[in-house]
């Protein structure tokens, strides 16, 4: 269901009748591809399903032995509740400023620099330029910026904004500016697919028919890009609420700022409590799962606005 | 009602006056219309009429408010339009690529432009208008649901609903085939009469402009070369290019030779050829005249010299293309080139051969002098497969001798 909301589209094409038959040769042509999948997605699924259920080893400390322990998910949930809510809160402002930012910068690539395809091809590099450094260093590289003897602190400090002994790292902000900076690409490109090709005689047609800028923005571009936006918010969603790199100590977090991600590494590489971090690893994939097919199922049907 | 607002006022009583005073537009690097100057009276159904490229999909773009002109100005009702913006202009477009909006269904669509200027009832009026043009069946459709001739009449009615006062047709038949088109012309002209809304028809179909027409303004490099009734352009056209343009002409050029105050005549490579004086545009010197094909008469013979009547020959038929009602002859004369007859088979006699030799004949009547000469380029669209067929001609005249002689 989600993945067809990558693929742009809020209508599957119909399947054609041919399709369906069955042959021996798509089998064997499927065989890698079913191959690569219980290898890579299901056997680590299910050994994660029983990591998330087994118990501490009563002989050994630090060895955990196979067992039903629904506890674990209840315990985990006690625990890191508020975990939970502030990933989920953080990846929503997150997605939310990256669509502000990433719609009116996809409409201009796409729509006003339309007649430019030279400066239009290079405005699109330098949306994808980020990814030739890596995310790791990206977020260093912001970590520096924001630090106490950076520019930007020291700016804010001489211009009295910025109280003594306060920091812009480890904060809030910082976090869910980092999560903004790295997945906008992710949030543009979507965009720019749908606005590219979107047929700009629409646009006069209701200039045409007393539609003043405003409302052919709201009632034709916007519904036309809506697979787009809706793609784009599922690609910065999904990846922002399980990240665990700019909500880290080492970058751009704090203790207090601390998402499910961080809790997952820390039990998983830290406490080694292995039964913990497999039981929240699976109720934020359910989490994700639900949310994404609540949101495709609303916003898939024809009438979006 | 301001400047910056919707036209809210209700629907026009009737359409509006369009004046273009002095209207240019220039793109970086080319210039395509050039101090145009043109009043379309109200109610009428008017067609510009021109090549692609004349500049004539620009002026309907001008006057909708989609470009906005380098210089001049645009009055629509008497009132200056110039700076307003397209959704403040009472004005709309069927477009050629008919624009509709694929995400919303046919009546939402056609109710667009009612719901914009807040108008109350406007489904119930967007279902009358989808009755109008034979659809309201399909209201609940999508666009990408329909069938070209379909869409497009959704186009026009999403158009009409408005009742503009002052309609543009930007080739809106030019997807259609045929039979769809000739439909949709008569459709199209009873909506214009019923309505009694300004029509502005951009095409470079010239049988549909004549056809649906009151006035055809013929439009060549950005400027109007003629305007007038589709009959008095055809009949007296003014220029080479509207000649050609608006149905064939056989065109010829020549110095004048005598001319008195009824009649001018002129010698285009040895042959004579009289023109009435009111019927030419320029009276001495180097003068192109012309006369339709259906207007020249075949003879086997050379026929007697009569008063008011052109006689050029002898010549002979290098082309043939009978098609049922009448037969189109090509017939080449020496020195004067190729010339085109049309004629009605009344009966089965008059047939005529390829390679037979025969004279032409005309009213003097008919003949029309031109403003400007035409450039020396093919006068008929047979003129480039004359060789080959003069060749396949004297070659069967050849093997005809041969065999007889066997």
């Amino acid at each position: 269901m989600a993945f067809t909301a990558f693929a742009g589209g809020a209508s599957a094409p119909a399947v054609e009748p041919a399709a369906r038959r069955r042959s021996p040769i798509a089998l064997f042509l499927l065989l890698p591809g079913i191959f690569y999948l219980v290898l890579f997605f299901v056997t680590p699924l299910i050994s994660l399903v029983i990591t998330s259920l087994q118990e501490p080893d009563p002989l050994i400390f630090g060895q955990y032995v196979n067992a039903f322990n629904w506890q674990n998910y209840v315990s985990v949930m006690e625990q890191y509740w508020s975990h939970a809510l502030r990933s989920a809160g953080y990846a929503a402002l997150a997605t939310l400023f990256a669509l502000l930012i990433g719609f009116p910068l996809a409409y201009f690539i796409g729509i006003t620099l339309r007649p430019y395809p030279l400066v239009q091809s290079l405005a699109l590099v330098l949306v994808i330029a980020p990814f030739f450094i890596s995310f790791l260093l990206r977020t260093l590289a912001w970590k520096q910026i924001f630090s106490v003897e950076g520019p930007v602190a020291g700016i804010l400090s001489s211009l009295g904004a910025l109280p003594p002994g306060a920091t812009i790292t480890g904060t809030t902000f910082s976090v869910i500016f980092g999560l903004t900076y790295n997945f906008i690409p992710f949030m543009v490109l979507p965009i720019y697919a749908t606005l590219v090709s979107l047929d700009l005689r629409l646009l006069e047609a209701s200039n045409d028919l007393y539609g003043s800028p405003a409302t052919t923005f709201r009632t034709v571009t916007l519904p036309l890009s809506a697979a787009g936006v809706m793609s784009g918010t599922l690609l910065t969603f999904i990846p922002a609420a399980g990240d665990y790199i700019n909500a880290s100590r080492e970058f751009l977090g704090a203790t207090d700022t601390a998402m499910i991600g961080n809790v997952i590494e820390a039990n998983f590489l830290v406490l080694q409590n292995f039964p913990a971090a497999a039981a929240l690893s699976l109720i934020l994939m359910a989490f994700i799962l639900v949310l994404v097919a609540a949101y495709v199922k609303r916003s898939g049907t024809e009438d979006l606005l | 009602m301001t400047n910056n607002e919707v036209p809210k006022s209700g629907f026009a009583e009737a359409g509006a006056d369009l004046e273009l005073v002095g209207i240019s537009k220039r793109f970086p690097g080319f210039t395509a219309i050039e101090e145009l100057d043109l009043t379309i009276p109200a109610g009428s159904f008017f067609a510009l009429l021109g090549p692609s490229g004349c500049g004539k999909t620009t002026t309907l773009r001008l006057i909708a408010g989609l470009e906005e002109p380098t210089a001049g100005r645009i009055l629509i009702g008497g009132k200056d339009v110039t700076a307003t913006k397209a959704y403040q202009r009472p004005v709309n477009t069927v477009f050629q690529s008919y624009a509709l909006f694929p995400h919303m269904t046919i009546l939402q669509n056609v109710a667009f432009g009612l719901k914009r200027r807040g108008i109350q009832n406007a489904d119930a009026l967007a279902h009358e208008a989808l009755q109008l043009v034979e659809l309201d069946h399909v209201a609940g459709r999508k666009p990408t649901q329909l069938s070209g001739g379909q869409q497009q009449r959704v186009a026009l009615a999403r158009a009409v609903v408005n009742r503009p006062a002052l309609l543009l047709l930007d080739e809106p038949l030019g997807a259609l085939d045929l039979k769809l088109r000739r439909q949709m012309q008569v459709e199209l002209k009873d909506i214009q009469s019923e309505v009694g809304l300004t029509f502005l028809h951009v095409t470079h179909d010239q049988e549909e402009a004549m056809t649906m027409a009151d006035t055809v303004a013929v439009m060549n490099k950005g400027r109007i070369e003629q305007m007038g009734a589709p009959q008095d352009l055809y009949e007296l056209p003014h220029t080479a290019f509207v000649a050609k343009f608006l149905g064939q002409s056989n065109l010829f050029t020549g110095d004048v030779i005598s001319s008195s105050s009824t009649s001018i005549v002129i010698d285009a490579a040895g042959s004579k050829i009289e023109v009435p004086t009111a019927r030419a545009q320029r009276t001495s010197g180097r003068v192109t005249v012309g006369v339709r094909p259906e207007k020249v008469t075949l003879h086997d013979s050379e026929p007697k010299p009569q008063s008011g009547r052109t006689v050029v020959g002898p010549g002979r038929i290098t082309d043939v293309s009978f098609s049922g009602v009448s037969t189109q002859y090509e017939v080449t004369i020496p020195h004067l080139g190729a010339i085109s007859v049309f004629a009605q088979n009344t009966s089965i006699s008059t047939l005529h051969h390829d390679g037979d030799t025969v004279w032409l004949s005309w009213a003097v009547d008919h003949a029309f002098g031109l403003a400007d000469e035409a450039e020396a380029e093919p006068i008929s669209r047979f003129h480039a497969d004359l060789d080959t067929s003069m060749i396949a001609v004297q070659t069967r005249k050849d093997l005809e001798a041969e065999l007889e002689e066997a």
